[in-house]
This record gives C-alpha cells, sequence and structure tokens, in this order.
C-alpha cells in the first residue's frame, strides 16, 4: 500500500481560494503557499514562488483543518464497523486534520498500553492527526478510577467515559478530584444513568405515539447539574460533551457566566434532526442522547452561534449493517458523520439557521481550545493543516461514495452542499477530489 | 425538518392505496377503517351460517409468528386464517431463537424459505413489525398481532366494531380510557381510531406515572380523576393492569390502584345512563373492574372476542388482496 502523505511534502500554491480567519471569521481573497509542511507565505510572496503544483481554489474557502473532539474510529475493535485506515480518510475526506478517537474501542482506552498501540496504529495507517481520548473510569463501568497518569502520560489529550454515564455520584466526584490534581481534562457526556435506564429515543411524542421507552430531558439536565456542581467544588477543567437540550445549554451558559472553566459541544446531528427522524422506526437515528424537539434544535444552534457551545463534534460511530438491522430497540446506537459534517452544518448556514463562522469556529478554533492546543490560523509559519471546501457545489452520500466502513449516514438519499476538494495535514494532501489538483499528478 | 412524508403509509399501502401490510392505524384514513369495519361486518354474518369457511385465502400458507406468548390473540387469528381456508402454521417462538443467538433477520430467512404467503406477528418490541415488513420479500404480508407498546391494531378495529354496533356510528361519542395507557399498544391504537374515525371526545384516565409524556398530543384530554372523567361518556375501555407495574414503583398497589381507578358500579353511574364498557381481556377482576360490571348488563366484554375474528379476516383478506393485486401488476408490467 502507498501511502501518499509518507511521500515528502510538497510546495504548493493555492490560488484563488477565499481564506476564511477561524477566529473572526474574517475574509480575505489571497493565495497561499505551502512549503515544508508549512503555510510559508500569503498573498504577494506566495504569488511569486516557485512551486511543484499549483492548486485552484476558484470558488473555495480555504480555512484549517477541521478539529474534531469525539469520533469512535473502531480501532482496536471491531474491524466490521471500521479501522483506522477507514475512518481516518474518511475524516480526512470530511476536511479533519486532528480526530480525537473515543476510548469506546476493544479492548477500552483504559491503559497506557492501548493508548500506545492506538497511536502506532494512528503513525502507520492514519494520514492526519489522531489524538485518543482515555477512558475515565476502567472499562468505562463507573467503578474504578482508570490509571490516568499513565493515559495523559502515554498520549490522551483528555479522558472521557464514552457514552456511558458515571451513575455513582461519589466515583464522578473522586474521579473529577484524582483528574484536578494532574490538570487533566474530563469530557462527559451528562445522563442520568437511572433516569435515563432502557430509554432510547426523546421522551415526547414521537414516544407517545411509537410506544418507544423514552430518555427525558431531566436525565440530561440533572446530570449537567450534577457535574457542574461537582465540577465547581473540585475544580476540574470540565467539558460537557453532545448536549442534546435546550435547558442543558442554557445551565452551561449559566455556569460559563458565573466564570467557571466550563466547556461544552454539540454533535452535527443534534443541529440537524429532531425526534421526528425515529418517526418510521429508522434504527440510523437510534442515538445517544437522543434526537429531540425541535426547540431544543433550535437552542443547540443558537448556543454554537453565541459561542457557549465551544465545538460540534462529529460522534462518528460507523456500523455494520447487522447492528442497525433488527427491531429499534435491540440496534446499536450512533450515526456514520464524520464525512458529512461540514457539508451537514454548511446545510444549517444556507437555511439561516447557523452562522458560517461559528460553524467553523466550532470546527477548528473551538474544540483546539477544549484541547489547549495551539489555536489554528490561515499565518505564515503555521502547520498547514487546511481545509480548502467548495461550499456551494454538491455531492450525494451513498454506500458506494461513503470512505467509511459505516454506511449508517444521516443522509443517503439526498444531495448535499459542501464538497472538500483539498485536505492538506501537516503539508501532505491527505485528501483531494482531483477536480481542483491543477497540474498536480499521483493524487488518490 | 427530517422526515417528510407519513412512513407508515408507504410502507403498508400499496400505490393505489390498498392494504398490503397491516401494522399500524397511522396513515391509515376515515374511508380505509370504514372499509375495514364493512368487511368485517360481512364476514359476521358468515360466522352465523352453519359452514363457515370462505375460499378467499384457499391455497395461501399464513404462519403465526409468535415472539411473545399469547392464547386468545393466536386463537382467533388462528381461527379467522381458517376460515379464509388458508393453511395455518403457528410458531411460538417465544424467546428461545433469540437466546440461541440468533438475529430476528436470520429467524426471517429460515421462515421465508417455507414460502409462506403472511405472517401474522407478535413481538415484545415496538416497531418489531415494521422491521419485518422492511424485511420480507414482496408479495408477503404482515400482519401486526401487537408489537411492544406502539400498536394493536387488530384489537383497536374491532373495538371499533364493537362501538359502532352498539352505538350506530361515532360521530358525537365521548370515550374514556382508563389505566396504564403508558405500557398499553391497545390504547394508543384506540387513540389513534377513533380520532380517524371522528368521535368528538377521547379521554384518559390515569396517574401521572402511566401516562407517556406528551400524551394528549395523540389525540386525548387528560383526566386526573374518575368522577370527573367519565361524566357523559358513552364508552368506557378499561386496560388490563401487569402485576409488574407496583414493581417499577409506578404505582404503590393493587389495591390502591382498584380503589382509585377500579370500574365499580357506583362509577360506572357518573357515566350515560347507556354507557357500554369493554376491555381487550384478559380482565384482572376486582383490580381494574368489578365483576359486577364485567358481567353486568353494560359490558360487551363478550361482543369483543366475536367481533375478533372478523376483524382478522378482514384484515388478513384486505392484505392478501393487495399483495396479489401488486403482484399481478409486477406480473403485467414485466410481460409487457
Amino acid at each position: 500500500m502507498s501511502l501518499t502523505w509518507a511521500r515528502n511534502p510538497e510546495r504548493v500554491r493555492i490560488e484563488g481560494a477565499t481564506l476564511v480567519d477561524p477566529a473572526s471569521g474574517q475574509q480575505t481573497d489571497r493565495s497561499v503557499l505551502i512549503d515544508r509542511g508549512r503555510v510559508a507565505a500569503l498573498g504577494a510572496p506566495a504569488d511569486e514562488s516557485p512551486v511543484d503544483r499549483v492548486v485552484s481554489g476558484h470558488g473555495c474557502l480555504l480555512t484549517p483543518g477541521l478539529t474534531d473532539l469525539y469520533a469512535s474510529l473502531r480501532e482496536p475493535g471491531d474491524g466490521q464497523k471500521g479501522s483506522m485506515a477507514s475512518e481516518a480518510r474518511a475524516a480526512a475526506r470530511g476536511g479533519f486534520t486532528t480526530v480525537c478517537t473515543a476510548p469506546d474501542s476493544s479492548p477500552v482506552n483504559d491503559s497506557g498500553a492501548i493508548t500506545s498501540l492506538i497511536r502506532d496504529l494512528a503513525a502507520r495507517h492514519s494520514p492526519i492527526q489522531v489524538l485518543p481520548l482515555g477512558a475515565a473510569t476502567r472499562e468505562l463501568a463507573g467503578e474504578r478510577l482508570s490509571d490516568m497518569v499513565g493515559l495523559t502520560g502515554s498520549g490522551c489529550v483528555a479522558l472521557s467515559n464514552g457514552g456511558e454515564p458515571l451513575a455513582n455520584a461519589r466515583v464522578l466526584r473522586r474521579c473529577m478530584a484524582y483528574a484536578r490534581t494532574f490538570g487533566i481534562t474530563l469530557m462527559l457526556q451528562p445522563e442520568n444513568a437511572t433516569l435515563a435506564a432502557g430509554g432510547f429515543a426523546h421522551d415526547g411524542r414521537i414516544t407517545a405515539r411509537l410506544g418507544l421507552v423514552g430518555v427525558p430531558e431531566v436525565a440530561e439536565t440533572a446530570a449537567v447539574a450534577e457535574m457542574v456542581l461537582l465540577a465547581e467544588e473540585t475544580g476540574v477543567r470540565l467539558h460537557l460533551s453532545q448536549l442534546s437540550t435546550a435547558r442543558g445549554v442554557a445551565m452551561l451558559r449559566e455556569a460559563r457566566d458565573r466564570g467557571l472553566a466550563v466547556t461544552g459541544d454539540v454533535a452535527i446531528h443534534h443541529l440537524c434532526f429532531t425526534e421526528e427522524a425515529l418517526g418510521g422506526f429508522d434504527s440510523r437515528f437510534h442515538l445517544r442522547p437522543p434526537l429531540r424537539s425541535e426547540r431544543d434544535r433550535q437552542a443547540l444552534l443558537a448556543g454554537v452561534n453565541d459561542g457557549t457551545l465551544s465545538a460540534i463534534v462529529s460522534q462518528h460511530q460507523p456500523h455494520d449493517d447487522a447492528a442497525k438491522r433488527a427491531p429499534l430497540a435491540e440496534t446499536a446506537p450512533g450515526l456514520s458523520t464524520i464525512e458529512s459534517v461540514l457539508s451537514l452544518g454548511l446545510e444549517r448556514v444556507a437555511a439561516g439557521e447557523l452562522e458560517q463562522s461559528a460553524l467553523i469556529r466550532a470546527l477548528t478554533v473551538g474544540p483546539a481550545a477544549v484541547l489547549d492546543l495551539p489555536e489554528p490560523a490561515l499565518v505564515e509559519g503555521a502547520h498547514a493543516d487546511l481545509c480548502l471546501f467548495d461550499p456551494a457545489a454538491e455531492w450525494h452520500p451513498s454506500a458506494d461514495t461513503l470512505m467509511s466502513t459505516g454506511k449508517n449516514a444521516p443522509v443517503m438519499d439526498r444531495s448535499l452542499p459542501g464538497v472538500v476538494h483539498q485536505t492538506w495535514c501537516g503539508g501532505h494532501p491527505v485528501h483531494s477530489t482531483g477536480d481542483n489538483a491543477g497540474n498536480g499528478s499521483g493524487l488518490t | 425538518m427530517s422526515v417528510v412524508e407519513d412512513p407508515a403509509r408507504s410502507i403498508q399501502l400499496t400505490d393505489d392505496g390498498d392494504l398490503r401490510h397491516f401494522l399500524t392505524l397511522d396513515g391509515l384514513d376515515r374511508t380505509m377503517l370504514t372499509r375495514i369495519l364493512d368487511t368485517a361486518d360481512s364476514f359476521i354474518e358468515v360466522g352465523a351460517r352453519r359452514i363457515k369457511n370462505v375460499p378467499l385465502l384457499r391455497g395461501s400458507t399464513v404462519v403465526n409468528l409468535f415472539f411473545e406468548s399469547s392464547t386468545r390473540t393466536r386463537s382467533t387469528f388462528e381461527l379467522a386464517a381458517k376460515r379464509l381456508s388458508a393453511d395455518v402454521l403457528n410458531l411460538d417462538i417465544g424467546t428461545s431463537a433469540t437466546a440461541k443467538g440468533e438475529s430476528l433477520s436470520d429467524t426471517l430467512l429460515n421462515l421465508e424459505a417455507m414460502a409462506s404467503d403472511m405472517f401474522v406477528v407478535r413481538h415484545s418490541r415496538s416497531g418489531a413489525a415494521h422491521f419485518i415488513a422492511s424485511q420480507v420479500t414482496p408479495g408477503v404480508a404482515i400482519i401486526n398481532a401487537g408489537d411492544g407498546r406502539h400498536s394493536h391494531p387488530t384489537q383497536a378495529m374491532l373495538d371499533m366494531l364493537t362501538i359502532r354496533q352498539h352505538k350506530g356510528g361515532f360521530e358525537g361519542l365521548k370515550v374514556a380510557i382508563v389505566g396504564d395507557i403508558l405500557h398499553s399498544r391497545v390504547a394508543r391504537a384506540q387513540i389513534r381510531a377513533l380520532n380517524t374515525l371522528g368521535v368528538e371526545e377521547v379521554r384518559v384516565i390515569a396517574p401521572d406515572t402511566l401516562l407517556p409524556t406528551d400524551v394528549e398530543s395523540l389525540g386525548c384530554r387528560v383526566d386526573d380523576s374518575m368522577q370527573s372523567g367519565l361524566a357523559d361518556v358513552d364508552v368506557i375501555i378499561m386496560l388490563r393492569l401487569q402485576r409488574e407495574r407496583m414493581e417499577g414503583a409506578l404505582l404503590p398497589s393493587e389495591r390502591e390502584f382498584y380503589r382509585v381507578y377500579g370500574l365499580s358500579n357506583e362509577k360506572l353511574a357518573w357515566a350515560h345512563p347507556e354507557a357500554i364498557v369493554m376491555h381487550p381481556g384478559p380482565i384482572n377482576r376486582g383490580v381494574e373492574i368489578e365483576s359486577a360490571v364485567a358481567d353486568g348488563p353494560q359490558s360487551v366484554i363478550l361482543d369483543q372476542v366475536t367481533n375478533g375474528i372478523a376483524i382478522r379476516m378482514a384484515v388478513m383478506s384486505m392484505a392478501m388482496g393487495g399483495q396479489r393485486a401488486t403482484a399481478w401488476n409486477r406480473t403485467g408490467e414485466g410481460s409487457s
């Protein structure tokens, strides 16, 4: 297998693209020179330099490569659902250059040895940067603390309990206190285990009609309240993952207004779909947390627009066909989203619900700040992690066109706006549609 | 903003708007429900004859596929299929196949190899009948005999037939449904049927622990008390209360439930004097209903059982007709 990203970084000029500053959303039309893995020059100096290849960016936006705080890349684990190679390539196709891989691998990433294995797999098979998230508790069982120092020492950028709730408040409190001691960030999905028990859909109109076991709003808000209070007491750096309710966002806003170091994110599908998506028992939309009401969706969009929610995540969960082919309650939760995040977001922009600058911020500087990574920016000397996309062009997700092993994508029956033409990671071209490759050759 | 068309409609109706599966009452209009009731009426006449069989399903194989045990529903489906002259195979799968690790899709593949024409399905999971309908080969009809908490459409339709027999129609009727709405596939289907057929009002009477969130969105009014809820109603439907509800902290005790919600002659007096009393069975005497009421002059519970056969004959023959018409069109197109 020839690895395109293993070649020497090329010297490339991107011409005609509109550059978007991810922090401010400001747009400028300038050429960009990529050399030796960095953004070597902008504007006139870039235009004058000799290059190996010129990429046409006409009609396209150029942003820093996107960052995803939460995706299940399925390796080590279930090869039927995906592999480091397939899912990282899919991520590059989606414009991502940095992806945090969830601890829900098999075995669970709850020890430094597993973290090292993941990093090794990523080094060998991933064209982009993969940052492991360690498990906050052993086996994600919510009972015993994981070797937190060992995990972060081996390269975990934060700890998460995957989609599993920390049911025991005493364990949660000790988990936070221990993490605080070592300056470790906890990324936790707020769900009260007993209130959510057995449920797999938003407790509301659809569960009333279809007779499904519901997860009430308070399953999230009770957990947010508990986590925020415990974070305040312990002083831990807390990030609330995948909020799904209007009240949850309001509580996060209030906590931030009080000056607490709490951040939060939302999964892309919660900005795009509601409980109605389950109306025909469509098992693709069996999600955890569940898709909620239109009111919740609007509040989540507002939360991204005003910056209360720092990041939009993919919550990418590729599945094999069998995992979704059963009566709804027996199917596995999750969507295969990583190739569609930007497109689904751009569709909300086109609908006038999401500001384009907020979308780009929540996929770049927002998540980077949560992880204390250097702020992504299109400036001279920056790492050439770049995403060149045409917001108006369309593509049609289908089982044949998706690179992810998981064909459980939310949109499969129509086209989506936003085609990522090129993704560079450290100056290496890690994805290209070929359309704008100019005089380049050999790209796959 | 996500799903546009009614998915229930597209899966269970043919292009001409005829039944090909019978999964839920969602997406079926008043004309269709009335057609089912009228067809059932015609089968009631058949039931009164000495030779009760009609040849509508002769040569067809109907498989009663019960993943959840049931004596009465299965028996009436079996009787209905036999009166339509079908060959009937009863399969009580229980949870054994799944316990052996076989997935529902695999179980189906094996059963389809038996070349059956119709599956009557009961399953403990909401949406199981939809799922099976989405998996079977075209031409095989699926009849939902109860899926989880979602729907029990033949039960609801036999109840509608019983109401029509006793009340002459649906307009202007006030109907109260009492008891465990939350876990009841029967109540969900009844509320839908009553609204589609145009009753004046559906009331549900239960403690909040036994009501789904947003129950009003189904098309009903919530009453906390029996006295206000039963006031002037024409039809009272009592639901069966499962014993395990006490364990989930949904109810304190059967005794307390009976005290507040159990239908006694005293409470029945709050309703319209000609109100009828219904129950999908099996009855828990002294839990949701007093014996004197269950066996009393206003009870139509035994009529419901009789009507069950006619309704099941109606939907089975209609669904098979829809499947045959579709197959006819397919071969017609294929040969032209």
